[in-house]
């Protein structure tokens, strides 16, 4: 896209550690 | 922000940089009607060519029909397929005594007004098998040293990591050990110690020299600095490039902490927390709502200096501006947050358990005792309702998904409510995921080169 750089393609709504 | 034009899709998580014209755009647009609604552009922007604006309405049109621009609200089906959570953490209170004085210190200076006193091994014990019993299937498990000064019981805190580990292979666990200290009781013989042990390592102390001794004090009222900068500085060395944060905590005095971020990082510290202090807005170092103008310019500021750092190859790290957008924690997590009171809580020398450290004392959140053997599994549960979807004016912000609902023990001591959100810390913690976004972009559009 010329006027839109996207930086992150993977997104919340295309996974479902430690614990402060 | 730093001269360019972000958009955050909140629901999607998704992260675009675009031109000013875009920006603008992105104000009036609406994709209800996609043919009248890019006349009604071409309208408005009547300086522009039909040309430019067309372009950028079908690239927005793109993005919004692929679900990464004005995505909808979604709950992620979180009700009916969120597990029942499982301990997998417990912070370890083996001292409720300090060898400082610290002004500002929400444990009251180390004993959490419960009076004085060192966990037994017994109890600790306890705790390593009460963490086992209530993990479930989780194979990692944490336990963090805590405070009050944990190295004053240090051969407590030895002979509970031996235990633990005998047990690992039996319950098929893996143990992670953090501690935080004050580093007054630090030698080279318990930073090999340490450095071997843990798996992650919080220093405190709180900058400048002058900033730290106004606060941090000993017994006799004398400034800590330079009792451990040293030490300090010697554990850094030896710790190389495993997991350690220097912490510090800034005031109304030290709205500059800056400066503090710069003093550590010139003496060979590259992992760096600085807190904003959290108490009654009544003290006189309090951080109130007139102070927030400043602390944003200096959170700032600091992103600046962390975009510079990172450009010329530096490797230093703020806390709180660590963001991963490709790959964030998982939805369950985003929601749940902190875990307080569900996966996550604390045990007092007593064997007394609470949701956390910060709720240690108050006797309203008591969740049992390990040596009764007793434990409130009526309100671990409700704390698992303690969760983002259950916080209405969290439901709200922009930042939710990079927050999780904020600190609960916070919410109840200062908003009154553990579902309330405590707006000095919100609007804090607003700014600093502002910043981690933006230094991501600004080194993402400076990496590529992309012209927006």
């Amino acid at each position: 896209m010329k006027h839109i750089e996207t930086l992150n393609e993977k997104t919340l709504k295309n996974c479902y550690c430690q614990t402060c | 922000m730093f001269n360019n034009f972000i958009v955050l899709d909140v629901e999607s998580g998704c992260v675009h940089l675009v031109d000013e014209l875009t920006f603008k755009i992105l104000d009036c647009v609406n994709f209800k009607d996609p043919a009248s609604a890019l006349k009604e552009l071409v309208l408005k922007f009547k300086d522009y060519e039909e040309k430019e604006i067309s372009e950028r309405f079908e690239e927005l049109l793109f993005l919004y029909k692929k679900e990464m621009l004005f995505s909808e609200f979604s709950n992620f089906n979180f009700n009916e397929t969120k597990n029942k959570a499982a301990i997998k953490a417990v912070c370890l209170h083996i001292a409720h005594d300090c060898n400082l004085r610290c002004k500002y210190c929400f444990a009251s200076t180390g004993d959490f007004k419960q009076g004085r006193m060192l966990m037994s091994f017994e109890v600790a014990k306890a705790a390593v098998d009460f963490l086992i019993k209530n993990s479930q299937k989780r194979k990692n498990l944490e336990i963090d040293f805590f405070g009050g000064e944990p190295l004053l019981n240090f051969e407590v805190l030895k002979k509970t990591i031996e235990y633990a580990r005998e047990k690992e292979k039996k319950f098929n666990k893996n143990f992670r050990f953090t501690v935080t200290t004050n580093g007054v009781l630090l030698n080279s013989e318990k930073i090999k110690y340490i450095n071997e042990n843990m798996h992650n390592v919080v220093l405190s102390l709180d900058g400048r020299k002058e900033v730290n001794n106004k606060f941090r004090i000993t017994e006799n009222g004398q400034g800590s600095y330079d009792l451990v900068i040293e030490k300090f500085k010697e554990f850094a060395k030896v710790r190389g490039k495993k997991n350690y944060y220097i912490r510090g905590t800034f005031t109304k005095n030290n709205l500059d902490f800056v400066k503090d971020f710069i003093h550590f990082h010139e003496n060979g510290f590259n992992n760096i927390s600085i807190e904003p202090v959290v108490c009654e807005k009544e003290k006189e170092y309090a951080i109130n709502e007139e102070d927030l103008p400043k602390i944003f310019n200096e959170y700032e500021k600091l992103a600046e200096l962390i975009i510079k750092e990172k450009e010329s190859g530096g490797d230093v790290n703020f806390f709180h501006f660590n963001l991963d957008l490709t790959q964030g924690p998982c939805i369950l997590k985003r929601i749940r947050g902190c875990g307080c009171g569900c996966e996550y809580v604390a045990i007092s020398p007593e064997g007394d358990i609470f949701p956390c450290h910060q709720f240690v004392g108050e006797k309203k959140w008591l969740m049992g005792n390990l040596l009764k053997e007793t434990f409130n599994e009526t309100l671990k549960e409700k704390f698992e309702e303690v969760n983002l979807l259950n916080k209405k004016d969290c439901l709200k912000c922009w930042a939710k998904y990079y927050c999780g609902g904020g600190c609960n023990a916070n919410n109840f001591k200062y908003a009154g409510d553990v579902l309330k959100p405590y707006l000095i810390s919100c609007e804090m913690e607003k700014k600093r995921v502002e910043c981690a976004i933006a230094i991501k972009a600004v080194l993402e559009k400076n990496k590529t080169k992309i012209k927006v």
